[in-house]
C-alpha cells in the first residue's frame, strides 16, 4: 500500500515532482561537475608539483649559489706541440649545476634527527662538458679558439682556430636507498629498472628516455662520464617540465666525479605529519641557516598561470554557484511538498479519520519527497557525468608557470651555442630547465568523478528530500483531522 | 453505547469565542440509528467529530463503550478511529489516485492486517456493497452513487461498532440517496452496527427510529421509536434538553 499510494501520488502530481526533480538534477550535477572540475584541477596541480618536487616530498631544502661561485671555468686542453700546429682534444669534466649551491652532507643527519621528521634523501646536481674536436693552437695557451666568451655554464673560449665539439649532460646524482621520494619517485621506468639500494656504490645509471634515444644508448649499454664507465639499467620518462636529468647516478658515484665528495644540492624531507610540515620548516630553517626550504603549499602558492585561474574559479565561482543553485533547488523541493500538503488537506484528514496515525501520514509524505530527492540525484548524477565529460572534452590546455623551483635536476641549460665551427648543439633529449627560473607545464583539465562525489551526491538528494520531508511531514502531521474535515463540512 | 454528559464545545479565535455546543446530554445505544438534523452551522458536525474523536470537547464527557474518549491520548483516540468506527463523508473523500479496492483496503493499513487479507476482506466489503465489478475503477471513473458505496464498503471492512455519517447522500440524487440509505438500513440490521447519520434531508429522517434536533448548540429528540438493529432492540434512552426549533 505504502509504494502503491506514493507512486501512483508521484503520478498524480508527475508535473510539479519533475520540476522538483529536475531542480535537484540540476543542482546536483552542478555540484558534482564543479567537483569534479575541482578535483581535476587539483589532480593537475599535483601533477605539476609532482613533476616538480617528487612524490612523498614535503620539504626540499636548497642553497642559493655563492656570489661569484659561477664564475667562467677553465679546461685544460691537450696541447698541440706548437703554434700553428693542429691536435685532436677530448675531455670529459663534471662540473657542479650553475646557479645551485652546495650543502654539505652533514645537514643529513643534522634534519634527520629533527622532531617531526619521518625520513631524508637528497640529490646533487652537476653538468657534464665534453669536449671533442680538432683544436689549433693560436698565440699563448690554455684556451679553445672558436668558442665565444661567457656562453654556457662557465665556459671561456678564447680564440678562433677551432673545430670542436661540445656536449653537455645534465646529471642528478640521486640516493638509491630511497628512491619513494625525490626525483627518484617522478620518473617513470620505461625499460629496465630504477637505481636500487644495491646500485649505491656501484656505477649504475638510469637514463632519460628521449636522452638514451638521441645517444643510442639502451639498457645494458655503457658510457662515460669523465672517464667512469657506467652501465645503463634502466630508461625512464619524466614528467612534462619536471627538473629531470639526462642522466640519474647514484649519488656517492656523482660526488666523486664532481669532486663534491660530502655535498648535495638538494635535500628532501618527509614529514611525519602533515600537521607537522609548518614546525619542521621552521625547525630546518634553524638548523641550515642561509638555506632555502621549500614546501609543497609554499610552491603550490608560487603557482600562476591558466591551471591557477582555472583552480580559482573552480573554488570560488565554481562553489558558490554550485551552493546557490542546491539551495534554490532545495527551496523548490521544500515549497512544493508544502503546498502539495496544503492541497492534500482533506486527504489527509480523511486519513487520520480512517485511524492512520500522524507517524504512517508522514512517512507517506516524507517517503514521496524522499523518492523525488533520489530520482534528482540519480538524474544529477547522470548530468554530473554529462558535464564532467564535456569539461575534460571542451576545456583548453592549462599551463601551470613556477617561479624558483627547487630543481632537483641538473639544470641542463636550454641552449649552449656558439660559432664554433661543427660544434654540436645542445642535446634535446632531456626535459630540465635552468634552476632559478621560472618554469612553464602544460596539463590538460580532466574532470574526474571520484566516489566520494557520488556519495556526496547522494547525500545531498536524501538531504533534499529529507528536508521537503521534514517541512512536509511536518505540516502533514500538525493537521488536525477535525480542521481537516471541518474544511470538508 | 455513546454516553454524552454536559459536552461543551467552544471555538476561540483572538477574543471571540463561539459556542458550538451548549451542555449537551444523551445516549446512543448499541444498535441505534440516529439521524441528527438541524441548520448549517448550529453545531451537527461538530458533534459527530467529537463522537468520532477526531476532536476533543471543551468541558463534558463523552464515553464509548466504557472507554471516555474525553481524556483519552491521541494514540488511544486513533486506535478507537482505526478500529471502532467507521466514517461516511458527504464528499466521499477517496484516495483519487488509488482504486477502489484500494481505498477499501486503507482503512486495515492501520489494523495491521497482511496485504492478502486486505485484498480479500476488501473485494468481500465491495462486493457487499454491490460493487465487486468496479474493484479496479479510480474514484474519478465512478459514478456519485458509487463513490458512497466505494466510502462504505470502507468504512465497513473494518467491522466497526459505530458509523458515522455526516450527510451521506448530500451530494446525491433522489433515485441515488434512497438506494444508499436502504444499503445503509440493510447493513445496520445486518451487522448491529450503531449508526449517526447528521443530514438536512427530511426524507432520511422520516425513514429512521430516531432523530435529534440540534439548535444553536443544543440537541434534543424529535422521533423516538423502538431501534430495529437486532443488538440495539432492547436499548436505547432518549437525548435529554435542547431547544427545539
Amino acid at each position: 500500500m505504502f509504494f502503491t499510494y506514493l507512486f501512483r501520488e508521484l503520478r498524480r502530481r508527475s508535473r510539479q515532482a519533475i520540476v522538483v526533480m529536475v531542480g535537484l538534477a540540476l543542482a546536483i550535477g552542478l555540484v558534482i561537475t564543479v567537483t569534479a572540475a575541482s578535483s581535476g584541477v587539483r589532480n593537475a596541480q599535483s601533477s605539476v608539483l609532482h613533476s616538480l618536487y617528487g612524490v612523498g616530498t614535503d620539504l626540499t631544502i636548497t642553497q642559493n649559489a655563492a656570489d661569484g661561485s659561477n664564475a667562467p671555468r677553465m679546461f685544460k686542453l691537450n696541447g698541440t706541440g706548437g703554434a700553428g700546429k693542429s691536435a685532436t682534444t677530448n675531455t670529459d669534466n663534471v662540473l657542479p649545476a650553475p646557479g645551485q649551491g652546495t650543502i654539505a652532507s652533514s645537514a643529513l643527519s643534522r634534519i634527520a634527527h629533527l622532531a617531526g621528521v619521518q625520513s631524508v634523501s637528497a640529490s646533487l646536481s652537476a653538468l657534464d662538458i665534453k669536449f671533442s674536436g680538432t683544436v689549433t693552437e693560436s698565440q699563448g695557451s690554455g684556451g679553445v679558439s672558436g668558442l665565444t666568451p661567457g656562453v654556457g655554464p662557465g665556459i671561456t673560449a678564447p680564440t678562433a682556430g677551432a673545430n670542436v665539439g661540445v656536449q653537455p649532460t645534465s646529471l642528478l646524482g640521486v640516493d638509491p636507498t630511497r628512491s619513494g621520494m625525490g626525483p627518484l619517485s617522478t620518473v617513470t621506468i620505461t625499460s629496465g629498472r630504477n637505481l636500487t639500494a644495491a646500485d649505491a656504490n656501484k656505477t649504475s645509471a638510469v637514463l632519460d628516455s628521449g636522452y638514451a634515444s638521441q645517444q643510442g644508448l639502451k639498457v645494458g649499454s655503457t658510457f662515460t662520464v669523465a672517464g667512469t664507465t657506467f652501465t645503463v639499467v634502466g630508461i625512464a620518462t619524466t614528467p612534462s617540465g619536471s627538473g629531470g636529468a639526462n642522466i640519474y647516478l647514484p649519488l656517492a658515484k656523482l660526488q666523486v666525479l664532481a669532486s663534491d665528495a660530502n655535498d648535495v644540492t638538494t635535500i628532501y624531507v618527509k614529514a611525519a605529519s602533515a600537521a607537522d610540515i609548518s614546525q619542521v620548516q621552521n625547525e630546518i630553517q634553524k638548523a641550515v641557516p642561509g638555506a632555502t626550504v621549500t614546501s609543497s603549499a609554499s610552491l603550490a602558492g608560487s603557482v600562476t598561470g591558466s591551471l591557477a585561474s582555472a583552480a580559482s574559479l573552480a573554488d570560488n565561482l565554481g562553489k558558490w554557484l554550485a551552493i546557490a543553485v542546491l539551495v534554490a533547488a532545495f527551496a523548490v523541493a521544500v515549497l512544493f511538498t508544502m503546498s502539495a500538503v496544503g492541497r492534500r488537506v482533506r486527504e489527509f484528514g480523511t486519513l487520520k479519520a480512517l485511524g492512520w496515525a500522524s507517524p504512517r501520514v508522514v512517512r507517506q509524505v516524507a517517503g514521496e519527497a524522499i523518492v523525488v530527492g533520489l530520482a534528482g540525484g540519480a538524474l544529477g548524477i547522470g548530468l554530473g557525468y554529462a558535464g564532467s565529460a564535456m569539461v575534460a572534452h571542451f576545456a583548453p590546455t592549462l599551463t601551470a608557470t613556477t617561479g624558483d623551483v627547487p630543481q632537483g635536476g641538473g639544470g641542463q641549460p636550454e641552449s649552449l651555442s656558439g660559432p664554433v665551427s661543427g660544434a654540436q648543439g645542445p642535446p634535446t633529449g632531456g626535459s630540465g630547465g635552468v634552476p632559478g627560473l621560472t618554469q612553464s607545464i602544460t596539463v590538460h583539465l580532466t574532470a574526474p568523478v571520484e566516489i566520494r562525489t557520488l556519495v556526496l551526491a547522494v547525500l545531498l538528494a536524501a538531504l533534499g528530500g529529507l528536508l521537503a520531508a521534514a517541512f512536509g511531514g511536518w505540516r502533514a502531521a500538525s493537521l488536525r483531522p477535525a480542521a481537516a474535515l471541518r474544511r470538508i463540512a | 453505547m455513546y454516553e454524552i454528559k454536559d459536552l461543551t464545545k467552544t471555538y476561540r479565535r483572538g477574543s471571540q469565542s463561539v459556542e458550538a455546543l451548549r451542555g449537551v446530554t444523551a445516549t446512543i445505544a448499541d444498535g441505534d440509528l440516529l439521524a441528527i438534523q438541524g441548520p448549517t452551522g448550529h453545531g451537527k458536525s461538530t458533534l459527530l467529530q467529537l463522537l468520532g474523536g477526531l476532536d476533543r470537547p471543551t468541558s463534558g464527557s463523552l464515553r464509548l463503550g466504557g472507554g471516555d474518549l474525553t481524556r483519552m491520548s491521541e494514540r488511544g483516540l486513533t486506535r478507537i478511529r482505526a478500529a471502532e468506527i467507521g466514517f461516511v463523508f458527504q464528499t466521499f473523500n477517496l484516495i483519487p489516485t488509488l482504486t477502489a479496492r484500494e481505498n477499501v483496503e486503507a482503512a486495515l493499513v492501520p489494523l495491521g492486517v497482511s496485504a492478502d487479507q486486505r485484498r480479500r476482506r476488501a473485494a468481500e466489503a465491495l462486493a457487499d456493497v454491490g460493487l465487486a465489478p468496479r474493484a479496479r475503477h479510480v474514484p474519478g471513473e465512478l459514478s456519485g452513487g458509487e463513490q458512497q458505496r466505494v466510502a462504505l464498503a470502507r468504512a465497513l471492512v473494518k467491522q466497526p461498532r459505530v458509523i458515522l455519517a455526516d450527510e451521506p447522500t448530500g451530494n446525491l440524487d433522489e433515485d441515488t440517496r434512497d438506494e444508499i440509505m436502504d444499503l445503509i438500513e440493510r447493513l445496520w440490521r445486518e451487522r448491529s452496527l450503531t449508526v449517526v447519520i447528521v443530514t438536512h434531508d427530511s426524507a432520511i429522517a422520516k425513514r429512521v427510529p430516531r432523530v435529534a434536533w440540534i439548535y444553536h448548540g443544543e440537541l434534543s429528540m424529535r422521533k423516538e421509536s423502538a431501534p430495529r438493529s437486532g443488538a440495539g432492540a432492547d436499548a436505547g434512552t432518549g437525548a435529554e434538553a435542547g431547544a427545539p426549533a
